[in-house]
């Protein structure tokens, strides 16, 4: 799963604070595909984006094993069960790639897990929706992560190289995520009429979200020129999304689906098909923490991490032991 | 993270992941991770970096472990050896005549 270009401030600008020499040099790397790596000299504001976005990444893989985690034990059977926990085992190894990668750019584990605790980290607003019925978990698979695969794939040729080796392992996996959801909205979408108008009501909730997962649209969003100039960033917000609508919305057709958007039209001209017009305003009020479940996912975040403490302290306890009883055993 | 006294993960060192993907090809480098001690190292290993048996043999490395040669010196490290400067260390360096055949 993927998180989207959230931050509000903007870093100062790369050539106020930067030796021009050096900064040139970077760029001119950057320019010829080369990769960045972590001992290499970066501008500050580079490693600051990069900071935040591996993180913000980090911290969506963590939280997104919550809405799915829901329906783990109300699977509707065994083969579904060991599915959707596989899934969200990978969800969590997502979260621990991306957080080694993150480290790598000089800032630890317990400083990021800390941002996330205590509300200063954004994850992506997707997962601030709640996940009501069984094929919540097929939306899921099928559009968000669909939409994830989406701005994933060009995060593997990112300029810096510890990020873009955590995106290949990432998207040799999401495509099983994707696969799963699509064949329970399948199941479901081919079933009893009631079954069928589960699915329907799973991608009504979830298809505003899923297309606002890639962020703001170009003309609003904040850092998408320099981030292109630096090739963290591969396409534009706008064009991401255009990809995963017109990948998607014959899929719906497939399920004998409808898309929820009246206004959603095929241009014959482009090729492209054309959404209506996005609520941003519910976009931002979920950023900002109204979204129906913000408070909920970051309550269970805390108290999973504090529950957790005990099983820390005996990793260190019997690490201990087994250190003192080789130290006994070599004497 | 609320009990200052609680050692926070992070403390935990960091361990380098190198996975052997089948018998005849070397461990790669795929991530790292942190660990309580060496053991702890090789099972979290297992769980975060083979979930699809990518690996016959996992070796972890306590990343302070590893010493590396520095981007600044890349320049001396490097150069003096690249095909630019000794290209008669390389095949195509040398003319041998069409007739002799592939050599």
């Amino acid at each position: 799963m993927y998180t989207q270009a959230l931050s509000t401030e903007r870093p100062a600008p790369a050539s106020a604070v930067e030796d021009p020499a050096l900064l040139a040099r970077f760029q001119a790397r950057i320019d010829a595909e080369e990769r960045i790596e972590p001992m290499d000299w970066m501008p500050k504001a580079y490693r600051q984006t990069l900071i935040r976005q591996i993180s913000q990444h980090a911290h969506s893989e963590i939280i997104g094993m919550q809405p799915e985690g829901n329906w783990l034990t109300r699977a509707p059977s065994l083969k579904r069960k060991l599915q959707l926990l596989a899934k969200i085992q990978d969800e969590g190894g997502h979260g621990l790639y991306l957080y080694s990668a993150a480290e790598t750019l000089g800032v630890s584990r317990e400083e990021l897990v800390g941002q996330l605790l205590s509300g200063k980290a954004k994850y992506s607003s997707i997962f601030n929706y709640p996940t009501l019925s069984w094929a919540d978990i097929g939306a899921i698979g099928w559009l968000v992560d669909g939409a994830a695969i989406m701005n994933q794939i060009p995060l593997c040729r990112c300029s810096y190289g510890p990020y873009a080796r955590a995106m290949i392992l990432i998207c040799k996996e999401e495509s099983f995520h994707q696969r799963q959801g699509y064949e329970i909205m399948m199941t479901l979408a081919k079933g009893t009429p009631k079954q069928k108008a589960m699915a329907q009501d799973a991608l009504n909730r979830w298809w505003w979200p899923s297309v606002m997962m890639f962020g703001p649209s170009d003309k609003d969003s904040v850092h998408s020129d320099q981030a292109m100039r630096w090739k963290i960033k591969r396409f534009t917000n706008d064009a991401l999304r255009q990809k995963f609508v017109d990948a998607t919305v014959p899929q719906a057709h497939y399920l004998g689906l409808t898309i929820p958007d009246p206004d959603l039209t095929y241009d014959e001209a482009s090729k492209h098909w054309i959404t209506g017009p996005i609520d941003w305003d519910e976009f931002w009020r979920v950023v900002k923490g109204e979204g129906p479940c913000n408070k909920q996912r970051l309550e269970t975040r805390r108290k999973v991490h504090d529950d957790g403490a005990w099983v820390r302290e005996a990793a260190e306890a019997f690490a201990a032991k087994r250190r003192k009883a080789k130290r006994a055993a070599a004497a | 993270m609320t009990d200052q006294n609680n050692k926070p993960e992070s403390l935990w060192p960091l361990y380098e992941v190198f996975l052997r993907p089948r018998n005849g090809l070397s461990h790669k480098h795929v991530g790292s991770l942190h660990a309580a001690d060496d053991e702890m190292a090789l099972q979290n290993a297992r769980d975060v970096y083979t979930r699809r048996g990518e690996a016959m043999s996992i070796w972890v490395v306590p990343s302070k472990a590893i010493i590396a040669s520095a981007p600044d010196e890349r320049d001396s490290l490097i150069e003096p050896s690249t095909e630019e400067r000794k290209p008669y260390r390389h095949p195509t360096f040398y003319d041998i005549p069409d007739e002799v055949g592939h050599m």
